[in-house]
């Protein structure tokens, strides 16, 4: 449960933690078609670290869905409010689809889905060169495109922390403990809270 | 804070706003620009495995054909491996008693339509699917050593030898201008003038040039390079011969040899030995290393290979089961980057129907 208005430690292990690892699949994704000399390495982290990602977004949504993130401040413009939502649910679609895609893709192109040593995955798309095509062009353009989303995502995070000042980002950074710095809160206070702290606490 | 809460656009407020959104702009900036680097977009001009299979295209691909090796057949049959095979390496296909292949038998060049007999480089491409599901690929050569170290090197090659429009000969300039940069080329050039040309498909030999290592149950690992060489007994193909041949000659020479029966090549593991060039595929290794029979390569029928099984593989050298890896040999990891760049394209350009040739629907439609 999310407390004091923040996400819960497992809501802020999971997005930081996802994070990281997105943020490197993406690089290693353009590195790899790219690059003459690191191939084979960089498609061998891009396959565990993919399918890592599948399983994380799954246990995410399960754990979103149990434990609602805190609202949005209630005097965001209803335009922004409406981008927040947007992005976030393309940001989830293209966390479950980018990984099935591309076990998809390695499938209908007869490549082994190799993790790693002699443990390989199941294909799970039928061998045909006019499917890998077509998945092959969608996993590559919407890589593209969740790039451009975890870009927007990052500076809609840093207009909220730098800009607005409006506890959005701290919900997600912090604890939302108590601390020395800031006035402190009820101990008692263990319910969710009802709405994000006001603006500009 | 000192903007009342109630009234966020206050004047007050804007000044405060410019540097945190410049902050905001340049870490995106800086964000893109680092991924474009990574893709190869911006910076300086890198050779990238797209850049280097525009060279191998020289501007004109073949819709839906391989860009480079693109005339050959599909072949099947199976693997035995011998007993001493799985002291070398704890791969599956050492160790179960037979397994299928599936592969094909091509020549060098770009070209689909090339005349088979005239090609001075002959390969062989396998894949070998264990029974757990593991894959081994491997595309061998009829060359004992790669023309050259690096792939900067094969580009350069690739420049150097496009033939100048006004002769429609590689300009001899640019060409002794390429060998002075890359002296291993020579090694090269001299086998290619001197090795024998055997007559067939069947009784050529295949190397796989590059290193690779193989791990044993133990877990202790070696040097290797591996080779297919033929049982079947070499015979000549004479100049004369090469001339007056039928343009699709070893595919007609193979399918009368299958009718007779199926063609057997042995696999011989050779073992590199401290010191030994394991990441130079352009350098033998000495002759005296340690060689191994590893097991014995049955091919039994042929198909075309625009409906045989081999048209939609990729024959990607370094996809290896366990108790195979890859060594550092940078042509090696080149072939992975170039072989995919070559496989989306033509996976794609057979998916849009622009590929009648190469899919043998133009030849049903004359029909």
């Amino acid at each position: 449960m999310n407390r004091h208005g923040h996400f819960d430690g497992l809501a802020r292990l999971l997005h930081w933690g996802m994070a990281a690892m997105i943020a490197t699949m993406l690089f290693l994704g353009v590195g790899m078609v790219a690059s003459l000399a690191l191939r084979p390495q960089l498609i061998d982290l891009h396959r565990p670290l993919g399918i890592a990602l599948l399983v994380l977004v799954l246990v995410r949504l399960y754990h979103r869905w149990r434990s609602p993130p805190p609202p949005l401040p209630a005097d965001l413009p209803p335009l922004q409010a409406l981008a927040a939502k947007a992005s976030h649910v393309a940001l989830y679609a293209l966390m479950l689809a980018m990984p099935v895609l591309g076990w998809a893709m390695l499938s209908a192109g007869s490549f082994p889905v190799r993790m790693a040593g002699a443990w390989h995955l199941p294909a799970i798309a039928p061998q045909d060169p006019a499917l890998y095509a077509w998945l092959r062009d969608a996993h590559g353009v919407l890589g593209y495109a969740l790039f451009g989303l975890v870009l927007a995502h990052l500076a809609a995070a840093l207009y909220h922390a730098w800009v607005r000042r409006d506890g959005v980002f701290d919900a997600m950074a912090r604890s939302g403990a108590p601390r020395n710095t800031r006035p402190a809160r009820s101990p008692v206070d263990d319910a969710p809270a009802p709405v994000a702290p006001p603006p500009g606490e | 804070m000192t903007t009342p809460p109630d009234d966020p656009s206050a004047p007050a407020r804007v000044p405060a706003r410019w540097p945190a959104l410049a902050a905001i702009g340049a870490i995106v900036v800086a964000s893109a620009a680092a991924f474009g680097w990574t893709a190869g977009w911006i910076g300086p001009a890198r050779l990238t495995a797209p850049r280097l299979v525009d060279a191998i295209e020289g501007g004109k691909p073949y819709p839906g054909f391989r860009r480079a090796h693109s005339k050959g057949v599909c072949v099947a049959g199976y693997f035995e491996p011998t007993a001493q095979a799985a002291a070398l390496s704890r791969a599956r296909v050492f160790a179960q008693p037979r397994t299928p292949v599936s592969g094909r038998l091509s020549i060098a060049g770009g070209d689909p339509y090339a005349l088979d007999a005239q090609a001075r480089v002959r390969s062989l491409a396998l894949l070998l699917k264990t029974d757990d599901g593991q894959e081994w690929r491997t595309a061998m050569n009829s060359f004992p050593f790669f023309a050259v170290a690096t792939p900067e090197g094969f580009h350069a090659q690739l420049i150097a030898s496009r033939p100048d429009p006004a002769t429609g000969k590689p300009d001899p300039a640019r060409m002794s201008a390429f060998v002075a940069r890359y002296p291993e080329v020579k090694r090269f050039q001299a086998w290619a003038k001197s090795a024998p040309w055997s007559s067939s498909w069947a009784n050529t030999a295949y190397n796989g040039v590059n290193a690779f290592r193989f791990i044993d149950k133990s877990g202790s690992e070696r040097f290797v390079r591996w080779s297919m060489e033929p049982l079947a007994p070499y015979a000549p193909l004479s100049e004369a011969e090469r001339r007056q041949a039928d343009p699709d000659y070893l595919r007609e020479d193979l399918q009368a040899r299958l009718r007779n029966g199926p063609l057997r090549w042995h696999l011989v593991v050779t073992e590199a030995e401290r010191g030994d060039p394991v990441d130079d595929p352009s350098r033998a290794w000495p002759e005296d290393r340690p060689r191994h029979v590893a097991g014995t390569l049955v091919l039994e029928s042929s198909q075309p290979q625009a409906t045989g099984a081999c048209r939609d593989v990729n024959y990607d050298p370094t996809i290896v089961p366990d108790g195979i890896a890859l060594s550092n040999d940078p042509i090696l990891a080149a072939r992975a980057a170039a072989y995919s760049v070559s496989y989306n394209r033509r996976e794609r350009e057979i998916a849009r129907g622009q590929a009648p040739q190469a899919t043998g629907a133009a030849a049903e439609n004359a029909r």
